[in-house]
């Protein structure tokens, strides 16, 4: 059917099934990319346009519908004032993280001050509602968006650094304009030319045997496929698993399949027959066995055995123990102990996976949104059965990760497909796709026990957790690891035992994410502390700070830190908001005053260990310095929207002594950057940044022999020459005299940096990290006691980062992370076959994430960056606990089962009530 | 542009202009009716569009409010958008409070109330406001209209009396129950964009006294389809419409209701809820008592 609209004011005439839907037409035909697609299902507002002036989804909008319509996208709002002050403030506040959700906001927003030029806060909310972001905790784009529409002029521009003060500077991302003004490249914003289309013919069984039938019959029947590939079509290994030793996931099953989504096959050819196949009628006969629903179940005797060599179903069991904890328990005036429960949890990234391959001769080349090309590299190389050499990985722009996109997903789909049928090939997932095919947060039970003598000191804790780590092993080991030595908080505990299981179940595959098990272990640890304060009936803050691990402590793995601890300094700084809270509460809430809320306040805090567990983590950083004077950073780190391309640049200018626009920056690419490791564990900031300041020192101490000069001296770059400047005398380099490196370099530094850590013995002793950060968080709730849902009032985060590389990214981390510790404690649970899309599964909204206040603590460490520490983890891991603890302060229902949903605080608060 | 990346699909569509035109080709063939999509596309999970579509939003005359002698006219393409920005009388306030809970922006721009009633989902935001107003359906075929009240149009999850050949073409609500004011309660898990775990609507008319003259109340997301309380209407009428009235919603009433377990709440929690929720709605509509739980009352900070 042929439909005539305009699309940001040009004339468009296509010829257009009519039932496609708007979103397909603007990327896939007329090339508009800046509008997204997280869902196709109105859920998640990304694909947001504007049609004849109203706000939409464009992905439930049917093009038919559009004859003689005006749309404006993103690409229109650049060439508006309203979409130029838009875009400024979004970067000057830090609005945009990885930038997937970002046009769709923007978007929004230019509709709302169209509308009204003042908005208020609750009117951006509003306006903007229909729009997820799992990145940011919303709170900095509400702050844009009341920046774009005042008109005053005092809004701060943001103002470039003074050389050798990159770091510590609000810099507003460097990789921020494109994320703004629509044209970032997500893994689905790029196909090449004649691409086939990869899709996957998934498992519908948690556990079920399988025999394919006849792919020829099938293949003929459907014109258009080109390829059809099985297990039995993988060149090198079937296998693949982030941790090498326990690799055992197959990237097409064989005979068996062990989770709902699992991959049994492919499909590639045309795009316009491919994707619109059945794949429910491909050939295929299932055997229904029976699932291991739980670790309970799967830790039977009689339970089948998902893998070999792993009895009882048992992955990986990790064990910590310091003092004697029958001599604590004796030594403890107060007990109290408890079971806890935690779900399935969904990355819910907004960018479903994607991106494409293509087999140049006897390399193959991937393009996608991964957090860790080395690995995907090396991963696909034996997938592929070809040198590591062969293979090329470049990261499209990250729309979200979160520890998902670290595992193979897409990657071996499309290198498989362009390798056999040698032309490009592609994918994206479906937002059910997505959500099936990824890892998730572990399930957990964990059964705890605190004691503390008369004076509220903590004697012993006990603690046994068992972690679902379902069909695969993906980071269950490193769950189990990091459970026990982070089980006991940032608190020194004399005797302590802590035992973890990651156990397989038929479930979604568990991995990373933003915290590896330790959020979990927090809301019963820290539910327990509260609620020992509570029988001791000392103040929370008083009882924390007075077991709050110190420098020259040992902790429970016996590491001692000389410097750096920094939890003290946390709590600490929330005191003068604990007080205040506190007053506000009491005078709010516990007593009954007609109304059915009650307002309570509740801390949790957090310790987190940066970088692999006792294990090596090296990254590499290289600089150059080209014969025309430019200074050229290759960082591998995959920018995930955490602002490691901003940090890692900050840190190298000062180290190189220049000012930070003057560098030249070179992204992920395996062929281009050197091993940066994985963006995860929250290493980033801490490894490749000590890299970076040694490849930084190092080139500076080059260049500065060039011209024979004092460490003192001032390196300038002008026009292609390079000149040191001391005690007022300038002399120019002649960089052209010097000869050029293969990397095309007349001077380079690559510095490698491995944080020194130890193994752990039996007993869990040992160093496991060589620099852990530090966090404290108070919630201030209001419960509906008759409903029994939980209204956010506030929240105060006090997180130890060391030294802030840039205050302003470190506060979109606490606030994004908050945001997904809220959607933790309150709403989010994944539950296989139900809530596999976004509408059934919840995460927080713009209503959902109340004011954030930060504050940024400072303890150095000196074995971080300029005294950096990691944060990305760090942030989520308090809210929940702090979450349930103002909850029990409120109704004086203890929460042992999070998401919290309303039903569950208003039967808690009736448990409660009944045993008053 | 590529638009081979495009599912090729063999498939008919329609988009009349006239209604006699849409009513003609529904009586002609099997269509599946497409309105703002909000609930047809995302119910087409990743499957192609197949079915032949008669797309209605073109039809001339079916979008907006109006009142004319007897009732007030609700348009089959009156989208939410519409409901909040018209002016109607204080008995709409729970259709104008429920229309601002539906989805977001995006989706009250596009998502009809008819679509709304015809999609027959039990969470449906619409369907208790509407009731309260003892709204009626008018579903129009070649053969002519027939008007039914909302529980006889909606007959159970995703079930509608609607025939092949009929589409709804008008909502009305009669002048005489269009009387009082009325207010909507809605409980979900999130702020924004979340499907009801229940709610409740209430509508009450006084006379110069003070005292009650109609009560219209119903609850929504505790049955296949949602019910009014006639129990309590009745029991209501007569009484002084004070918050002390309020303590008149117990239990009992909300004890018939069948609501189910799901992953949102278990039916326990549901049938407390609601009677929670119908004291609320129900203390909306009396002057100077906001309810607690409308999620855009105005706050000082609020222009709304
Ligand atoms: C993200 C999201 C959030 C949502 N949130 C809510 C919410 O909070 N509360 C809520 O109640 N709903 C919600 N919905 C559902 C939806 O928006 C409403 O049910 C909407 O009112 C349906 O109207 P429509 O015009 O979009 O219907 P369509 O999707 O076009 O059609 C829906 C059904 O009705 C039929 N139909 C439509 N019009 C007619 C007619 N005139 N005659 C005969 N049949 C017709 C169609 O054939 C189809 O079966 C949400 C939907 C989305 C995508
Ligand atoms: S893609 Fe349209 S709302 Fe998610
Ligand atoms: S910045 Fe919003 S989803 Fe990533």
């Amino acid at each position: 059917m042929k439909i005539e609209f305009q699309v940001n004011g040009k004339a468009v005439n296509v010829d257009i099934a009519p039932t496609a839907r708007l979103t397909a037409l603007l990327r896939d035909v007329l090339d508009l990319k800046g509008t997204k697609v997280g869902c196709d299902a109105g859920d998640c507002g990304a694909c947001s346009v504007i049609v004849d002036g109203a706000i939409c989804c464009g992905c439930l909008v049917a093009v038919g519908q559009l004859d003689g319509a005006k749309v404006t996208t993103i690409e229109g709002l650049g060439n508006t004032a309203a979409g130029a002050r838009l875009a400024d403030a979004f970067l000057r506040h830090g609005a945009a993280q990885c930038g997937i959700c970002t046009p769709a906001m923007m978007v929004s927003a230019a509709v709302l001050l169209d509308q009204s030029a003042r908005p208020s806060r609750r009117d951006v909310e509003g306006a903007l509602g229909g729009v997820l972001c799992r990145c940011t905790g919303y709170r900095k784009i509400v702050d844009a968006v009341l920046d774009a529409s005042a008109d005053d002029e005092n809004s701060a521009p943001a103002l470039t650094p003074q050389r050798r003060a990159a770091v510590g500077h609000r810099l507003a991302r460097l990789d921020g304009l494109a994320k703004v003004n629509g044209t970032e490249v997500f893994g689905a914003d790029y196909v090449p030319d004649g691409a086939a289309l990869v899709r996957v013919v998934r498992s519908p069984h948690a556990h079920a045997r399988f025999t394919i039938g006849d792919l020829r019959a099938f293949k003929g029947d459907h014109s258009g496929i080109e390829v059809i590939l099985t297990a039995a079509d993988i060149p090198g290994h079937n296998l693949h698993g982030v941790i090498a030793p326990f690799a055992d996931q197959p990237v097409l099953a064989e005979t068996v399949a062990r989770f709902v989504g699992e991959a049994i096959a492919i499909i590639a050819g045309a795009p316009n027959c491919v994707t619109g196949l059945d794949l429910s009628a491909f050939p295929v006969t299932w055997e229904p066995l029976e699932p291991l629903q739980s670790p309970a179940a799967a830790c039977d005797d009689q339970a089948p055995r998902l893998h070999a060599g792993r009895p009882g179903n048992i992955l990986v069991e990790g064990h910590v123990e310091r003092g004697d904890i029958t001599r604590g328990f004796a030594e403890a005036a107060h007990i109290v102990e408890g079971k806890f429960t935690t779900p399935y949890v969904e990355h819910a990234y907004i960018e479903p996976e994607a991106g494409y391959a293509r087999r140049i001769g006897e390399r193959i080349e991937v393009h996608a949104c991964t957090q860790a090309p080395h690995m995907d590299r090396e991963a696909l190389a034996l997938i592929l059965g070809v040198e590591t050499e062969a293979v090329r990985v470049v990261p499209s722009a990250c729309g979200g990760g979160f520890g998902s996109k670290i595992d193979l997903t897409l990657e071996p789909f499309i290198a498989l497909a362009a390798w056999h049928l040698d032309r490009p090939a592609y994918i994206v997932f479906t937002r059910g796709e997505s959500m099936r095919a990824s890892t998730k947060r572990h399930p957990s039970e964990i059964c705890a026990r605190v004691g503390c003598d008369a004076s509220g000191r903590v004697t012993a804790m006990d603690f046994d957790g068992v972690f679902n780590t379902g069909a695969y092993a993906s980071w269950g080991p490193t769950v189990a690891n990091r459970v026990p030595i982070h089980a006991c908080g940032p608190y020194f505990i004399p005797h302590y035992r802590a035992h973890s299981q990651a156990v397989h179940t038929n479930g979604p595959t568990a991995g990373a994410f933003r915290g590896f098990g330790v959020p979990q272990a927090a809301i019963a640890q820290e539910s327990l502390f509260h609620d020992l304060a509570e029988t001791l009936g000392m103040d929370q803050l008083e009882f924390r700070l007075t077991n709050a691990l110190d420098n020259q402590q040992p902790t429970v793995t016996g590491q001692v830190f000389a410097e750096g601890v920094g939890i003290k300094a946390c709590l600490e700084a929330l005191r003068p908001a604990w007080r205040r809270e506190s007053a506000a509460a009491r005078e709010h809430g516990h007593v009954a005053d007609g109304s059915t809320t009650r307002r309570g306040i509740g801390i949790g805090t957090c310790w987190y260990g940066c970088g692999n567990t006792s294990l090596s983590n090296p990254s590499t950083i290289r600089i150059g310095l080209t014969a025309t004077g430019q200074i050229v950073l290759h960082q591998g780190a995959t920018d995930i929207g955490q602002g490691s391309t901003t940090v890692i640049s900050q840190i190298v200018a000062d180290a190189l002594g220049i000012g930070i626009e003057a560098l030249d920056l070179v992204g992920s690419d395996t062929d281009l950057t050197p091993d940066a490791g994985k963006t995860s564990a929250s290493r980033q900031t801490v490894v490749s940044g000590t890299a970076a300041l040694r490849a930084g020192e190092a080139l500076r101490g080059m260049i500065l022999r060039q011209g024979n000069a004092g460490s003192d001296a001032e390196i300038t770059l002008a026009n292609g020459t390079l000149s040191l400047c001391e005690d007022g005398i300038a002399r120019v380099i002649e960089l052209a005299n010097l000869e050029t490196n293969p990397h095309g370099y007349v001077l380079e530094a690559e510095e490698t940096y491995d944080p020194p850590t130890t193994p752990l013995d039996d007993r869990g002793q040992g160093q496991p990290y060589s620099v852990y950060g530090y966090g404290a968080q108070i919630a201030v709730v209001s419960v509906d006691m008759l409903l029994g849902t939980v209204k956010l009032e506030r929240l105060i985060a006090a997180h130890d980062v060391g030294r802030a590389i840039n205050p302003l990214l470190v506060e979109g981390q606490i606030q994004g992370g908050i945001a997904q510790g809220i959607g933790l404690a309150l709403m989010e649970e994944y539950i296989p076959g139900k809530t596999e899309n976004l509408h059934d599964y919840l995460i927080p909204t713009f209503g959902d994430v109340p004011e954030i206040e930060s504050i940024i603590v400072e303890v150095p460490d000196p074995r971080g960056p300029r005294g950096a520490k990691g944060l990305g983890e760090h942030v989520l891991i308090p809210t929940a606990p702090a979450i349930l603890n103002a909850i029990r302060d409120a109704t004086g229902a203890r929460i042992r089962q999070v998401p919290a949903t309303p039903a569950r605080v208003r039967a808690a608060i009736e448990e409660a009530w009944e045993n008053d | 542009m590529d638009p081979t990346r495009l599912p090729d699909i063999d498939q008919s569509y329609a988009r009349p202009r006239s209604i006699g035109e849409a009513l003609s080709l529904l009586a002609t063939g099997d269509w599946t009716v497409l309105a703002g999509g909000t609930d047809f596309f995302p119910g087409l999970r990743d499957r192609p569009v197949t079915a032949p579509i008669l797309d209605v939003t073109a039809i001339d005359g079916l979008r907006g409010i109006r009142c004319d002698g007897a009732y007030w006219r609700i348009g089959a393409l009156t989208c939410w958008s519409d409901i909040i920005a018209a002016d109607l009388p204080p008995a709409f306030q729970a259709l104008q409070q429920a229309a601002r809970e539906v989805g977001s922006v995006q989706i009250q721009n596009r998502a009809t109330v008819a679509g709304n009633l015809c999609n027959a989902s039990p969470a449906a935001d619409g369907v208790p406001p509407l009731m309260a107003l003892d709204a009626k359906v008018v579903v129009t075929s070649q053969a002519g209209s027939r008007q039914l009240a909302v529980d006889a149009f909606v007959l159970g999850n995703r079930k509608t009396a609607l025939a092949p050949g009929e589409i709804v073409t008008e909502i009305l609500v009669p002048k005489s129950t269009s009387r009082g004011i009325s207010s909507f309660v809605k409980l979900g898990a999130r702020r924004y964009m979340v499907i009801s775990i229940a709610m409740a609507a209430a509508r009450i008319a006084t006379d110069a006294q003070g005292c009650i003259t109609a009560a219209a109340i119903s609850v929504g997301a505790c049955s296949a389809v949602a019910r009014r309380l006639r129990g309590l209407e009745d029991r209501l009428i007569g009484q002084p419409a004070t918050p002390a009235t309020l303590a008149l919603a117990t239990a009992g009433d909300v004890a018939g209701l069948s609501p189910i377990d799901d992953s949102r709440a278990p039916a326990a929690y549901r049938l407390g809820a609601a009677a929670e929720l119908v004291r609320r709605a129900l203390s909306g509509c009396l002057p100077d008592l906001t309810p607690v739980l409308s999620a855009d009352t105005p706050s000082e900070e609020s222009g709304r």
